[in-house]
């Protein structure tokens, strides 16, 4: 199996001039191509931070963070955009879909901004409405669509750069049942179907139940880190 | 070409923001153009007032006659000396003048009168005085008649083909006397003038004042009034220290005043105007940032490079000035059109103010077209200097911050 992200020992610490907290500790983490991963804990576990510094958006007080090889710490600012841009696809908890932008041009978006041509774009655009059900959505405003409806775009849009791996921050918080569960079929589809890497940061039951496997932080360090929900928990809750 | 239409797609986001802000524009834009296109209006209208009523952009005199305008101040008219004036490049033609004062009386009235004596058609092509002619007929060269201002008719008493008498002191202390039919009658804007001018053939005054050959002054019409002063300064070196050679600036020094500080009190009036365009745009591009915080962090966080973002944001803004901006030049246009066909005229103390000037009391619109272009540029180059505030808070952007506080 091939390498997708290989952190060693990263560590981050908030607040260092007037009370520190250390949101990560001492993390080691080796996900590969293909994996359906779910970061649990409670609130203020360090899920959220861990998902930053795996996505680029900040960066660690010691460690590495291996992506493919490269190793992201190392990297400027605007180098760090440009790698999340043609290597990571992000889905957040409240969708932040451009609400000027229909449907479509929101997932444009982002091979536009990778500078891919129109035909590629159009027919990407086109695959990818249909890999999440919303091929008869392509002009709606984010205003016109369901919450569910909302994510499901976000998701295309992620998918969209063709990214080595996408980071998912509580994806289905805001998300009634059965939207929540069409997500995840989806996702589960394309991480079976496409070998797509999924990581997400939950507290939500049913996403853990999906996961195959599911790192737990306590306090910022790894509580555990195993199988899928049933193969380590029995049934018993893990938030 | 997909950020220039976001960037439109942005400033729609909130219509009713946009739409204030652009009014704000809007109406600075036309309160500016219109005050300016008025003011340029009105000084255009006065310097021309000025030339062509009398004066002429530059005049040329004996040294010390405008200081002290008697006949012993007289110069003598040669070709030689017209010719050298003709070869400075900017002056295009020249018109001799012989002018002085004398009584003008009927049988029943006296009255006070400036006579000039003109070459007609030299001065026509200067004052196009010939324009100013309500009644009868211009001069001739070898007329013998006269043309007097309405205002002086009047005063007189007298009317067209009628014979008056003049009276006053000639050169080196002689008699001047004649007595001449009315050709023409001459109306003028100026009160001043339409209250006491009385034309003549150069010839016949020259020898009504016994001196033949003398001159008062050469008016000078120029091909290029922009470089009037350069021309003067030329001439001067030209002639030498034996002539004075005067703009209509220097021979009207209240006027030149007059127009600096009405367009100083302008000025701030502008200023004034387009400090609350600039509050108008600022606070647009301040709600835009606080309202959009959480949505330019998560471009930044899915990959939009910030000199991306920063293009994007300079041009909503751009695109809201020039909204604005066209708009209010496209309104102003017919605007300034109509009030230059149609121009205000003063009444009360402001147009008595202004005929004391000796000018028409009117308000035309000038519709040179910097004037729409000055104006366009200059609440365009506010917006750009406007739109570093969202640039900084762009450049100083930490996506997670920025995503975290909503």
């Amino acid at each position: 199996m091939k390498t997708v992200i290989d952190a060693h020992n990263i560590s981050k610490t908030f607040n260092k001039k007037s009370i520190p907290v250390l949101a990560v500790k001492n993390v080691h983490l080796h996900l590969e191509k293909g994996e359906f991963v779910a970061l649990v804990g409670p609130s203020g576990s360090g899920k959220t931070t861990l998902l930053n510094l795996i996505g680029g958006l900040d960066k660690p007080d010691q460690g590495n963070i291996l992506i493919n090889g490269i190793d992201i710490t190392k990297l400027s600012a605007n180098e760090l955009i440009d790698f999340r841009l043609h290597n990571i696809g992000f889905v957040f908890q409240s969708f932040n879909l451009i609400p000027v932008l229909t449907a479509k041009e929101n997932v444009e978006l982002i091979m536009q901004l990778q500078g891919r041509g129109k035909r590629e774009i159009k027919e990407r655009v086109q695959t990818l409405f249909q890999e999440v059900g919303l091929s008869d959505k392509l002009n709606s405003r984010p205003a016109q669509l369901s919450g569910g409806q909302q994510q499901r775009v976000a998701v295309a849009r992620a998918l969209a750069s063709k990214p080595q791996f996408v980071l998912a921050d509580e994806p289905t918080a805001n998300l009634d049942s059965k939207s929540a569960a069409n997500l995840l079929d989806i996702m589960t589809k394309l991480n079976q179907e496409e070998n797509m890497t999924f990581i997400f940061s939950t507290h939500d039951q049913r996403v853990i139940e999906r996961a195959r496997r599911v790192i737990t932080l306590v306090d910022g360090e790894v509580n555990s880190d195993t199988g899928t929900y049933l193969e380590l928990n029995h049934g018993n809750s893990l938030i | 070409m997909w950020i220039i239409k976001l960037a439109w797609k942005n400033m729609w986001r909130n219509r009713n923001r946009t739409a204030i802000t652009i009014s704000a524009i809007f109406f600075a834009v036309l309160l500016s153009t219109v005050t300016n296109s008025l003011q340029d209006g009105v000084f255009d209208n006065l310097i021309k007032n000025v030339v062509s009523f009398y004066n002429g952009y530059v005049q040329i005199h004996k040294k010390g006659y405008w200081e002290e305008r008697i006949l012993d101040n007289v110069f003598e008219d040669s070709k030689e000396l017209q010719h050298t004036i003709l070869t400075e490049d900017n002056v295009q033609n020249l018109a001799p003048r012989f002018e002085s004062f004398a009584l003008s009386a009927t049988e029943t009235n006296t009255k006070s009168a400036m006579v000039i004596g003109i070459s007609p058609d030299k001065e026509n092509f200067i004052t196009q005085l010939k324009n100013k002619i309500i009644e009868g007929n211009y001069l001739t060269a070898n007329d013998t008649d006269i043309l007097i201002s309405e205002g002086l008719m009047k005063r007189l008493g007298t009317k067209l083909n009628d014979t008056i008498v003049l009276l006053g002191q000639g050169y080196h202390g002689s008699i001047a006397s004649g007595k001449f039919r009315i050709k023409g009658i001459l109306k003028f804007g100026s009160p001043d003038l339409n209250d006491q001018s009385l034309y003549m053939n150069l010839p016949l005054a020259q020898e009504m004042y016994g001196a033949p050959n003398k001159l008062t002054s050469y008016v000078l019409n120029l091909k290029t009034n922009d470089e009037m002063n350069q021309t003067a300064r030329s001439l001067k070196n030209i002639l030498g220290k034996d002539y004075e050679v005067m703009t209509w600036e220097e021979m009207m020094p209240e006027i030149t005043q007059h127009i600096k500080t009405d367009k100083a009190s302008m000025y701030i009036i502008v200023i004034l105007l387009y400090i609350l365009v600039c509050f108008g745009i600022f606070g647009t591009l301040l709600m835009m940032m606080v309202e959009r915080k959480y949505e330019i962090g998560m471009l930044v966080a899915i990959g939009m490079k910030k000199i991306k973002l920063i293009y994007l944001l300079i041009l909503e803004s751009l695109f809201t000035v020039i909204t604005g901006c066209l708009l209010g030049i496209l309104i102003s246009i017919p605007i300034v059109y109509y009030l230059k066909i149609n121009p205000i005229r003063f009444t009360g103390e402001f147009a008595k103010t202004y005929e004391e000037f000796g000018f028409e009391p009117i308000f035309p619109a000038s519709t040179d077209s910097n004037i729409f272009i000055e104006q366009g540029i200059i609440v365009l180059l506010l917006g750009l200097i406007l739109s570093f505030y969202p640039l900084v808070k762009v450049l100083r952007l930490d996506p997670i911050e920025s995503m975290k506080k909503m």
